[in-house]
């Protein structure tokens, strides 16, 4: 099988020849090309040659050409701070008083450079890779932008104070957000990820998840004409499930933090899981760490397909070194080939 | 703690239910009917910090979600300001305590710490964002006996060994106290980078506060 084959035989909840890997590496790009953070996301092409220089090293089955989630704030006029050893953050909030809400417009991906680099490096990939390779686009969600769009303290006093401007805020996000995943997907980006690390237990009570950010999720999803993952960040979410199926989401990314059998049993079959090595601790991991964690990992949820084997957050620390994602690489192809006899 | 039995039993059930419920007026209530009857260090240390302790634990336990953390510590930070405003002069003396968030952009940890250590009733100097050069030389400059870093991203995490190693190098016994979420997914990091201690909630950030201030300045 093909790459392709591969994810979408496990996505259809059926085994595919081996569980499907993604190694969800994005600045581990630039420092195969010798170039900085910054100076690599800075032309499409170098995120283009990385991520074919990844794929081939360690041998994932999807190409993953994000850039950085404040490239959606620099949409909305902010600003990206970027750091020598780690993601590119947001800069200074953007909306910063209750008038900014009410004069925020839906911005135009045209107006926005990184937003283009960012369709250009998947319109690059899927020339060369066609339909063997899956091509990962991402969003954030309407309901998590504004973590990065307002300050995440800001962000909450409003959640919980301002409910008659929520509704307003989340219609120009979703606008953007779902003109921003078509876009990808016209590109060629075979599926979105939708990164809603607001949804996550961890960080909202479900109930109150319930009356905002799922409401959010509900009528977002639908508008993406494709297939949607949701993606917690790292973040719980298990007394979820039910709430993530019904917004149609093929996939769901789990956290280090829960168990995989639990989400097996959770998710039964209406979607599949992404998940769940713990990217932090992957840093100073042995070659036998990594196995038994591979190991793991496919033993709670490898059976009958429906599984993708990634990091629990959707992108591998730059202080992640080669040798453990090889060594990730290595024990996937000696442990997730089908039938996963080996498992008692 | 207070003096008192069932009333007491009474207000920190009350308190408890009002603060999960994020209801700002029956927090209020219950402390206004609280300092009535006790002093307000008792009022905090008997009644407000026990249930911030609770809050802390239930997190960590994966009960309630940040959000209600935050709430919370910041419902509290608030009518402990208003209601009971002397309660640091009569703490005493207390070993200098900082906090900063380092290297990093997310601001939101450092502010639930502080909201918690505020309706504690402590005091503690509010650095905001710095790197760790600076972050050195504004301890130094402050005698600063309690160090809090408060980190998201890994790479700021890993910065902590910066502030480690400058302020061995200029002789300081500051002693310093990490919180985050690359600590949380990773426990062994905190020794790694040379803090003295890691705590997994805010109200663990306020129990190592009391501790080592208990222990005496270092």
């Amino acid at each position: 099988m093909n790459p392709m084959q591969r994810v979408m035989t496990a996505m259809g909840q059926a085994e595919p020849d081996r569980v499907p890997l993604f190694i969800l590496a994005t600045m581990h790009g630039a420092r195969d090309l010798g170039l900085s953070i910054k100076d690599y996301y800075s032309r499409a092409e170098h995120v283009v040659e990385g991520q074919l220089r990844l794929r081939e090293k360690y041998r994932s089955d999807c190409l993953n050409p994000a850039f950085y989630a404040a490239v959606e704030v620099e949409a909305f006029g902010g600003e990206t701070i970027f750091i020598e050893d780690g993601p590119p953050n947001a800069g200074a909030p953007v909306l910063r008083q209750d008038a900014d809400i009410d004069r925020v417009k839906v911005p135009r991906l045209e107006d926005c450079p990184g937003l283009q680099r960012g369709l250009e490096a998947i319109r690059q990939l899927k020339a060369q890779v066609g339909d063997d390779i899956p091509i990962l686009g991402s969003v954030i969600s309407p309901f998590s932008l504004p973590i990065m769009q307002m300050g995440f303290e800001h962000y909450l006093d409003f959640l919980y104070g301002q409910p008659e401007r929520f509704d307003r805020l989340m219609a120009v996000n979703q606008a953007f957000c779902v003109t921003w995943a078509n876009a990808q997907l016209e590109a060629g980006a075979t599926a979105i990820g939708y990164a809603d690390p607001l949804a996550s237990t961890t960080l909202l009570p479900r109930a109150f998840y319930l009356k905002t950010g799922h409401r959010v999720a509900l009528d977002t999803l639908p508008r993406i004409r494709g297939s949607v993952a949701i993606h917690l960040g790292s973040g719980r979410g298990l007394s979820l499930a039910d709430d993530f199926a019904a917004t149609g989401t093929v996939a769901v990314g789990v956290s280090a933090q829960e168990d995989l059998g639990h989400w097996k049993l959770a998710a039964g079959k209406r979607f599949a899981l992404l998940g769940n090595l713990n990217g932090v601790e992957m840093r100073r991991w042995s070659a036998e760490d990594a196995e038994r964690e591979v190991k793991r990992a496919i033993a709670k949820a490898g059976q009958g397909g429906g599984f993708i084997l990634a990091d629990n957050h959707g992108e591998i620390p730059w202080q992640v070194p080669d040798e453990v994602l090889l060594a990730i690489r290595d024990a996937v192809e000696r442990w997730g080939h089908y039938p996963l006899d080996w498992k008692e | 703690m207070l003096r008192g039995g069932a009333d007491v039993d009474e207000l920190s059930s009350d308190l408890r239910c009002a603060l999960e419920s994020l209801e700002r007026s029956q927090v209020e209530k219950v402390l206004e009917a609280a300092i009535r009857i006790h002093s307000p260090l008792e009022v905090i240390e008997g009644l407000i910090m026990p249930a911030l302790e609770a809050v802390g634990e239930d997190w960590t336990a994966g009960k309630v979600a940040l959000s209600q953390v935050y709430m919370s510590g910041r419902i509290c930070e608030d009518l402990v300001g208003r209601l009971l405003p002397a309660v640091a002069q009569e703490r005493g003396s207390f070993p200098r305590c900082a906090i900063a968030v380092l290297c990093d952009y997310h601001l939101l940890g450092k502010r639930i710490v502080l909201s918690v250590l505020r309706a504690s009733g402590f005091n503690v100097l509010d650095y905001g964002r710095m790197e760790a050069p600076a972050l050195v030389a504004r301890v130094l400059a402050d005698q600063v006996d309690i160090l809090l870093i408060s980190v998201l991203m890994l790479p700021a995490a890993l910065k902590v060994r910066e502030v480690r190693a400058g302020l061995d190098a200029l002789g300081s016994r500051t002693r310093i106290a990490v919180g985050g979420a690359p600590f949380l997914f990773d426990p062994e990091l905190w020794r790694e980078v040379g803090a003295d201690a890691m705590g997994r909630s805010a109200a663990d950030g306020e129990a190592i506060v009391r501790r080592w201030a208990g222990e005496g300045a270092p």
